[in-house]
């Protein structure tokens, strides 16, 4: 299939649609305003689509729970302080159970911050971001075809484990254009059946779903089941990509964005000869821990780059369980480093280690 | 023999948890026979609050999904969307629905969608205990109002029947009362035909109640009727608030 330039946004929004995405509820922030604004367009022409701008973050993701009840495919998208308002429906989906995916096009924080590309709601997307104990399925594409690809295999996700999925980009990923093969239109009608959407008590029994379990060993019982899944999760869903990992002597990691930065660093220090490589956890929740701790075969240098003070630099320490050496740098506020800069301090780390 | 008096088909075989004199169990039986006639079993969705009625999917049979609390406008929006030919309705106390759920349900009505709402009215929050809601009046004692509510501290009691009438996109908003069986079949009216405007796909549609909550109005259920008529009537006047509809036939 030909490729086509596309921006971030329209990507998701595209391929949500080509997924099966026939419901979007969502609110204006920047810089994920093309969602909502492709999303219009594309639902309103297309038969059973319904978009609807809505009066706040907090009515957007009820609307997508009712919308998911129906056992409609879902998505809404916004940025850091939107997904904060965000927080209670997704606390809300995973209790339910429901199938939905959220779109973070994060930006600069905390508070207003500003509307550049920041990784900083990571620890926000990864730890499940509102009440009550549960985690969300957190991925992290770092171009526009990666973004397609996940979005489009989310939807299947989302309803396979009947749980919410957060897709987290940022500014940069939402704002640039890349050529990309777009995913093929899936057939609605040949999606599984779903055997607990409310549609009407026909020719059943009735059905509720709630989320209320006054009884707390019913409600323990309950969040177990939550856990039981999350293990499954945590087995069958890890994807990482290794980069000139075999014959490192030190591993840069770096999700997203800031991966593909360090990328072009890792192919300048290259250049020069150090033996440096890169791991990318591409699902933040379930993190790749045991991939991570497997390259402690090779070596005990980890070198963690995120735009934030340091989040997923904590995931990394409990990966490797104190069997590496973690050495951090990061650049909050929207700030966007250079491969150059991330090459300088990377190989100045390099040397100070005597690997080279 | 002819049976003239049973349990609603909607209504499950469980008895009602609420407290003696309580408006709920009344409602819940005026809904439930509205939707056994209205022939609307299999193809209704109810939304419960967070309140005193969120264990209403207990009582009836029919599919609920349980809102988070004051979101049961904007959560029956996503089901109406996605499912115009079924009715769709939310269940909201006064708490849920003119404090924290106030914008969900202005732009549920200001969009026009096509679902039903009812609107308990008890001046209260119940299931918390009895503090301030919304919809106490002025001088109303509750447990953050213990003095009294008072406007200079604690503002006035919204309306918010009268705000929806404002709104384009509602259609039929009626205000009730279940303190006396006169009342109570004129509730009984309102609802059916605020599922019939629903049905009839001709906008929002709300019916509030004014329902007796004699354990945190601290009454017995006799001084509770008359406490709606003599004290809560006069802020929330009972009667039809707007109506588009054009339809006669349930003027009362």
């Amino acid at each position: 299939m030909a490729k086509v330039l596309m921006r971030g946004n329209h990507v998701v929004a595209e391929s949500a649609v080509r997924a099966g995405c026939r419901f979007y509820f969502g609110y204006p922030i920047t810089p994920q305003n093309e969602i909502p604004e492709y999303m219009s367009e594309r639902l309103s022409n297309l038969e059973g689509g319904t978009f609807i701008q809505a009066e706040s973050e907090v009515a957007s993701i009820h609307m997508v729970i009712g919308a998911s009840m129906a056992g409609g495919r879902v998505m809404t998208s916004s940025s850091g302080p939107g997904i904060s308002l965000k927080q209670e429906g997704i606390s809300f989906l995973s209790a339910l159970e429901l199938p939905a995916v959220i779109v973070n096009m994060t930006r600069g924080g905390p508070g207003l911050g500003n509307i550049a590309p920041a990784q900083s709601d990571y620890f926000q997307a990864t730890r499940g971001g509102g009440h009550g104990d549960y985690r969300n399925i957190v991925f992290g594409p770092n171009s526009c075809q990666e973004l397609a690809n996940l979005t489009y295999e989310a939807f299947d996700l989302a309803d396979k484990y009947r749980t919410p999925i957060i897709m987290l980009g940022d500014g940069m990923l939402g704002q640039m254009m890349e050529p990309v093969e777009l995913p093929p239109e899936i057939q609605l009608k040949k999606l599984p059946h779903k055997d607990w959407t409310l549609t009407g008590a026909k020719g059943r029994p009735s059905r509720f779903i709630r989320s209320l379990i006054l009884d707390p060993t019913e409600e323990e019982e309950h969040n177990w089941k939550l856990m039981r899944k999350y293990e499954k999760i945590t087995k069958e869903e890890v994807r990482w990509e290794t980069f000139f990992t075999d014959d490192a002597k030190m591993i840069v990691v770096a999700f997203g964005i800031a991966a593909r930065i360090a990328k072009g660093a890792i192919k300048r220090v290259r250049e020069e000869g150090l033996k440096v490589g890169l791991f990318r956890p591409i699902s933040l929740w379930p993190f790749p821990s045991k991939a991570i701790k497997d390259l402690t075969k090779r070596t005990k240098h980890f070198f963690v780059f995120e735009m934030n003070m340091g989040q997923m630099v904590e995931d990394v320490k409990l990966a490797l369980e104190g069997s590496g050496e973690v050495h951090f740098y990061g650049r909050p506020g929207g700030v966007i480093l250079t491969p150059l800069e991330i090459s300088r301090v990377v190989s100045s780390y390099y040397y100070q280690k005597r690997l080279g | 023999m002819k049976k003239v008096f049973s349990r609603p088909k909607s209504l499950k075989k469980t008895p009602f948890h609420y407290c003696p004199g309580c408006g709920h169990s009344i409602l819940h039986r005026l809904i439930g026979e509205v939707i056994d006639d209205l022939d609307l079993q299999e193809r209704v969705i109810g939304v419960p609050p967070a309140g005193c009625a969120v264990l209403a999917y207990n009582y009836f049979d029919i599919d609920m999904g349980e809102a988070s609390h004051g979101r049961a406008a904007a959560l029956a929006t996503g089901l109406k969307r996605a499912m115009p030919d079924r009715i769709v309705f939310t269940y909201q106390g006064d708490g849920d629905i003119a404090a924290i759920g106030t914008a969900e349900t202005i732009h549920a009505a200001a969009r026009g969608e096509n679902i039903t709402t009812i609107f308990v009215n008890n001046g209260v929050y119940g299931m918390t205990g009895g503090q301030m809601a919304p919809t106490s009046i002025p001088g109303q004692k509750t447990t953050t109002t213990p003095g009294g509510r008072k406007e200079s501290r604690d503002g006035y009691p919204i309306n918010l029947s009268e705000m929806l009438a404002v709104a384009k996109g509602s259609a039929y908003i009626e205000r009730t009362a279940v303190n006396s069986p006169a009342n109570i079949l004129k509730t009984k009216k309102a609802i059916a035909k605020a599922f019939r405007v629903q049905m009839e796909g001709q906008g929002f549609s709300l019916v509030e109640v004014l329902s007796p909550c004699p354990t945190n109005w601290k009454m017995n259920s006799e001084e509770s009727w008359k406490w709606i008529d003599e004290v809560m009537a006069i802020h929330f006047p009972p009667g039809v608030i707007k109506d588009i509809t054009g339809d006669k036939k349930d003027a009362h």
